[in-house]
């Protein structure tokens, strides 16, 4: 075993030679770690603030208002909904729409000058129990900030808050992370083998052969992608049985409805997955470009860090993520037993996406050699 | 409509990042004809042959291919178009009948063509094989069952007996003389001589543009070459000597003896002479007639 300084540096040149050869891999290798250091870094909060908030106060008082502006203060709080109703602030809730429900009774104003017991209700929605939590924890302070100065307020009978979180009443994780699971092993899986559909021709040297033949763009494409489909389909079985039967994930809408928005979202990520063997030319590039799609997937989908803690240009960018409007869907159906009516807008997104993303691959697909 | 060309395009140009690989092209190919498609290494053939089936759109250039625009109906040529890949291009985790399954259902063949087939070149016996267990033969012999099965009205062959042996080669050239007999047009690329003289017309193409087209006596004819055959007992020194003496073109050693060509009879006799010794005039090879051509259009290029 002697080691060759001559041979050493031969071999050393020719891979610093084909390196510089692949650009894509080149691009990936520089380029890459910058623009997602730069992205996740400034994306990425786990202890989100300004957070919609449904405000049920059928008296508005100086009592109801102080309380409000010790909310907002707070940094946790927005009040989107200042004047809702029992029933319109339970539907904004269970879509999504808020993440806290805050009810002041109409007698809490007299009660709290009586010196008599107050209470004030704050509704969390506890599907995402690491999105909620920092501002449950601050709610203690702002009770006290609200009345404590500026009011004539007896000391012994301070507000109580009392919190429920919805959904989730003990704040357990794994209710939220295995509906969220379910989008993110679909991703990768999907995305990845589908992206070698034709990269995987190309490089066997098929692909000539196949363009020779009388099959069109969408008869390829649709050939490729559903066996996939039905990968997905049995992925997607075992991942809920788990779920129900490993986890105790709670099951409270409709299986169909589950199951049907899912499939979309997987026939939005195989034509993804399409999409991708389109543009890459090897194999290699194709898992380096779904792995590219995949680290946001899991950063700004809310799968691993709240939503609502991302500034808005990065929520726009994940509202770009099949991966996004699936973990709302699913956590929607399986946590809050939402109905049709309020995954609509989820099915609507991915709906879009399945048909921009087959518009795009059909368009890159180049039915000649040139 | 009685003799109708099977291809008959003109002008055809293709270029690559700015490099002309195909130059004002045209290529006649009557019906029934086995057309041989020669030329040097990246003349151009591979990319002729691709904008034939309609695999590459031209830059420029038009023509018909079975009666067919070749620029706008792609589609419907590659119907009618077998095209066999110069790269073996079939499934190798999949079975010979599996592939010829995979074929015909592209082209809406019965199951029963497949079987066919599967007779037809004495496939039957291996059907089950994996095509990437195959020998460079059998491959090849896949490969032109799968151009075949659909019954193409032409078969365009890019170089289909690279690395096979002499005798599959040969089956191979009688299975396509007996297809050019019941009326299907061949065009076959290929760089072996006695593959070129086993077609009916050839047509030699060199840096992208054709450069003579006939009949195998044509060209070799019209070539204009005088080859005569030296024997010497050291005929290495004398092909040194003789490659450098005016009016010499070649000098090829053939065991003992040397061919040497020039263009010119009575300069390469005294040539021969000038080394005291005496030539047999033979006839010229087309390989010889080739060489002189690429030689000359690459002085044409320069």
């Amino acid at each position: 075993m002697s080691l060759s300084l001559t041979r050493l540096w031969a071999i050393l040149r020719k891979e610093f030679i084909q390196m510089r050869r692949d650009r894509v891999t080149f691009a990936m290798m520089l380029g890459v770690p910058i623009m997602q250091l730069l992205l996740f870094g400034y994306a990425i909060n786990s202890d989100p603030r300004h957070m919609p908030t449904a405000l049920i106060a059928p008296v508005q008082d100086q009592f109801s208002r102080s309380l409000v502006a010790a909310l907002e203060n707070s940094g946790y709080y927005r009040i989107t909904h200042p004047d809702a109703q029992p029933s319109e602030a339970e539907r904004l809730i269970a879509q999504g729409k808020v993440s806290f429900v805050v009810t002041v009774p109409a007698d809490f104003g007299q009660r709290l000058l009586r010196g008599e017991r107050a209470q004030v209700l704050v509704e969390a929605d506890g599907s995402d129990p690491t999105a909620t939590s920092g501002a449950i924890a601050a709610l203690g302070g702002i009770a006290e900030s609200a009345f404590r100065r500026d009011l004539a307020v007896p000391e012994a009978a301070g507000p109580e808050i009392v919190v429920h979180r919805r959904y989730n009443p003990e704040g357990i994780t794994h209710y939220n992370i295995v509906p969220g699971l379910l989008g993110v092993i679909l991703q990768m899986t999907m995305v990845m083998m589908t992206a070698m559909a034709l990269t995987r021709e190309i490089e066997r040297g098929t692909m000539e052969n196949l363009l020779a033949m009388p099959a069109t763009a969408a008869e390829i494409m649709l050939g490729k992608i559903a066996p996939f489909l039905g990968v997905g389909a049995v992925q997607v079985l075992v991942i809920l049985g788990v779920a129900w039967a490993l986890f105790d994930v709670p099951f409270m809408g409709l299986p169909a409805l589950l199951l049907a928005g899912v499939m979309v979202f997987v026939l939005a990520l195989v034509l993804l997955g399409y999409l991708i063997s389109t543009v890459a030319r090897t194999q290699m590039q194709a898992m380096q470009i779904a792995i590219f799609v995949f680290l946001p997937s899991i950063l700004l989908s809310g799968f691993m860090f709240p939503f609502r803690g991302m500034p808005g240009w990065a929520q726009m960018l994940g509202e770009l993520l099949p991966v996004t409007h699936l973990l709302r869907l699913v956590r929607g159906i399986m946590l809050k037993g939402a109905g049709l009516p309020d995954v609509l807008a989820q099915f609507g997104a991915l709906s879009v996406m399945v048909v921009v993303l087959g518009a795009l691959a059909l368009l890159r697909f180049r039915r000649t050699l040139d | 409509m009685t003799v109708v060309t099977a291809i008959d395009v003109s002008g055809l140009t293709k270029s690559f990042g700015g490099r002309k690989v195909v130059d004002d092209v045209a290529l006649k190919v009557a019906e029934g004809e086995i057309a041989g498609f020669l030329g040097p290494n990246g003349s151009g053939k591979t990319t002729c042959i691709r904008m034939i089936c309609g695999l590459l759109t031209p830059d420029a250039g038009s023509g018909t291919v079975l009666g067919l625009d070749v620029r706008r109906d792609q589609r419907a040529i590659r119907r009618q178009v077998g095209y066999m890949t110069q790269r073996f291009s079939f499934y190798e985790d999949l079975s010979i009948e599996e592939n010829l399954g995979f074929v015909a259902g592209l082209y809406g063949l019965p199951r029963q063509a497949v079987r066919d087939t599967l007779e037809d070149l004495g496939l039957t016996a291996r059907r089950a094989q994996l095509a990437g267990s195959l020998s460079g033969g059998w491959k090849q012999r896949l490969a032109l069952a799968a151009c075949i099965m659909h019954q193409p009205r032409l078969l365009l062959l890019d170089e289909p007996t690279a690395g096979v042996d002499p005798k599959a080669r040969r089956q191979f050239w009688d299975e396509i003389h007996a297809r050019a007999l019941s009326g299907m047009t061949v065009l076959v690329s290929t760089h072996y001589m006695d593959e070129a003289e086993r077609c009916h017309r050839i047509n030699y193409i060199a840096y992208g543009r054709l450069v003579v087209s006939g009949t195998v006596a044509k060209v070799i004819a019209g070539a204009g070459l005088i080859t005569m055959t030296v024997q010497s007992p050291r005929p290495g020194a004398l092909a040194e000597r003789l490659r450098k003496a005016p009016g010499v073109g070649q000098v090829e050693p053939f065991g003992t003896s040397l061919h040497v060509t020039g263009p010119d009879r009575a300069r390469l006799e005294a040539a021969l002479a000038a080394e005291g010794v005496s030539g047999q005039p033979v006839e010229t090879s087309l390989e010889d007639v080739f060489i002189r051509l690429m030689d000359q259009s690459q002085d044409n290029m320069q």
